[in-house]
């Protein structure tokens, strides 16, 4: 299977979108490289602007550029938007429903060695709770592709969580992105696996592998996170009685909580959340550290397990 | 200037200044020692400086006025509403539920406010985004920001200070009142931002020094910024807090106390006006 990182998507959509869009400008805070807003530099150097290392300027300058009918994308790695700037995201774009996009790329911890100061684990928790925000984590990079494209057709802001390690291309050209819409990605009556992000594709995994023993698993990808489609989270708790959660950030605040809170809310079954647990990261390879913080498809395949027991 | 506009504008100013004291006043609450400091240079804006349409708040041409240090919003309110952007009656429902008069300006709820502002330090971020946006589009508006000599403070502010030299915004002139209060105290004993002049010139920008009370020397610094090419303007004016009235000047309590009726009406007398 083809592996892509999102970031890298994240970069050949917004010079597509360059070319569609004269009103669209790209800010990054010396990241490009890493963002890979590079490219958007290089084919629209006059709509791009570096803002140095200084992540609170560069979203209140987005939020003037929108102010005056740009459509600013801004990017810089997660732990720094929201993580550092997260008052300018609230104050200055969120709150003034400004047209502001965010990409923030080097979400999670398959960062990697960089380890646990650029490793973000909470963005979601702190986007999801700002009002007005829409919240997008592409799982591949055409979902990534198409996430650019839809944010840039919304009037307001936009949070896009982006990864820096290669994954698996899970979607064809011919996928139909529709914000706020749950994409069932595998049909099954035992257990639902909903996961968001790269953690889709381990979702999908241990769904093949319980398959081997004889247990139906539906995997739902929840790509936007906000606004959630609780339509979806609540059949697949009616229909299938059993629910895993599975996201590459805590376990406390994103993905796990909102759908544990839907499902509290309106269909109460098991909901058992795989996610890294209440703790930084730390220096290594992203698959190992995958492994060490339980988020590989055999986590996910025993929290199922573990779920339809109950 | 002839003297004629320039008192018209000192009498205007007194208007504003009254406004602020009624609004603060019906609301029990809210900024008046930084409104009150800050409304020459406003009242110079708004009604001289400015190239404004109250009847068309959205004009892509338009000046633009960010009031980054929010809290002085009930200054900001006064001069709009007196300019034709909503009536004036509205200033009284300043803080109240319901009101498009909010405690920190909402760029969405009011015409003419054109961004919302309230944590401190981030208006001039935006102004160079309109500012990098009036350079892309070809157009000639220019981007006026007042900051507070305690905002400035924030780190970020200095972010903005760099960018704007940076990128050249010579359509950027902002100004700071320079009142030299701020909550917990005197802003050389809370956290000194002294040399503040030489600090804006370090980081590239045009700076000039006036007295923030002055109207003629007000609109005299604009006009000496309006022609500066290459680098963003700063006017550092030296204010003082709670101008106009007399047991509010340079007194830090009246950075967020409201005035009781009959401070108000005290206040009011000596703007020579009616309550």
């Amino acid at each position: 299977m083809q592996k892509i990182a999102t970031r890298e998507a994240y970069g050949d959509a917004l010079v597509e979108l360059g070319r569609e869009n004269p009103d669209v400008v790209v800010l990054d805070a010396d990241l490009s490289k890493s963002t890979k807003t590079i490219n958007f530099r290089k084919h629209f150097p006059e709509r791009f602007f570096n803002l140095g290392i200084a992540e609170q300027n560069m979203l209140g300058t987005a939020a003037g550029l929108a102010a005056a009918g740009k459509i600013p994308f801004c990017s810089t790695f997660a732990v720094f938007a929201p993580g550092r700037s997260f008052d300018q995201l609230r104050n200055s774009i969120a709150y003034p429903k400004l047209n502001v996009k965010i990409g923030a790329s080097h979400a999670g911890i398959t960062v990697g060695e960089d380890g646990a100061t650029h490793q973000s684990v909470e963005d979601i928790a702190l986007v999801r709770a700002v009002p007005n925000l829409t919240v997008f984590v592409p799982a591949d990079a055409v979902e990534t592709k198409k996430a650019v494209m839809a944010a840039a057709e919304i009037k307001g802001p936009v949070y896009i969580r982006l990864g820096r390690a290669a994954v698996p291309v899970l979607h064809g050209e011919d996928f139909v992105f529709e914000p706020g819409k749950a994409v069932v990605m595998r049909e099954g009556g035992d257990a639902a696996i909903i996961a968001t992000g790269v953690m889709v594709a381990e979702a999908l995994a241990a769904a093949e592998e319980l398959s081997r023993e004889g247990i139906s698993v539906r995997v739902l990808n929840i790509h936007t996170i906000k606004p959630l489609d609780t339509e979806a989270i609540i059949s697949a708790a009616k229909e299938t009685g059993a629910i895993v959660t599975a996201e590459e950030h805590s376990v406390i605040g994103g993905l796990g909580s909102a759908v544990a809170e839907t499902v509290c809310e309106h269909c109460p079954v098991p909901v058992y959340r795989v996610g890294i647990p209440d703790v930084f990261g730390e220096s290594g390879k992203p698959g190992e550290l995958m492994e060490k913080y339980g988020l590989k498809a055999r986590h996910l395949a025993a929290a199922v397990r573990k779920a339809i027991r109950r | 200037m002839e003297a004629e506009k320039i008192a018209w504008l000192e009498d205007k100013a007194r208007q504003i200044r009254a406004h602020i004291i009624k609004m603060t006043a019906a609301a029990g609450s809210g900024h008046p020692g930084g409104s009150l400091s800050a409304a020459d240079i406003v009242t110079a804006l708004y009604f001289h400086l400015l190239r404004i349409d109250p009847q068309n708040p959205a004009w892509p041409d338009r000046d633009r006025f960010i009031l980054s240090k929010g809290h002085a919003a009930p200054l900001l309110y006064a001069a709009l509403a007196e300019r034709g952007f909503f009536p004036v009656e509205e200033l009284l429902t300043l803080r109240k539920l319901g009101s498009r008069l909010q405690g920190h300006p909402d760029m969405k709820s009011l015409p003419g406010v054109e961004v919302s502002t309230g944590s401190l330090g981030q208006g001039l971020s935006a102004g160079n985004g309109m500012a990098l946006a009036a350079k892309l589009d070809g157009r000639d508006y220019r981007v006026f920001v007042l900051l507070g000599d305690g905002e400035i403070q924030e780190g970020m502010v200095w972010e903005a200070a760099m960018a704007a030299a940076h990128y050249r915004l010579d359509n950027v002139t902002a100004f700071l009142d320079y009142n030299g209060l701020q909550i917990d105290g005197p802003i050389t004993e809370v956290m000194s931002p002294e040399p503040v002049a030489d600090k804006w010139r370090a980081f590239g920008w045009d700076v000039q020094e006036i007295d923030g009370h002055d109207i003629g020397q007000i609109i005299k610094a604009v006009e000496v910024a309006r022609q500066v090419k290459g680098k963003p303007q700063m006017i550092v004016a030296k204010t003082c807090k709670g101008k106009g009235v007399s047991f509010m000047e340079n007194q830090v309590d009246w950075h967020g106390t409201a005035p009781k009726p009959e401070q108000a009406e005290k206040a009011l007398a000596e703007l020579r006006c009616e309550r």
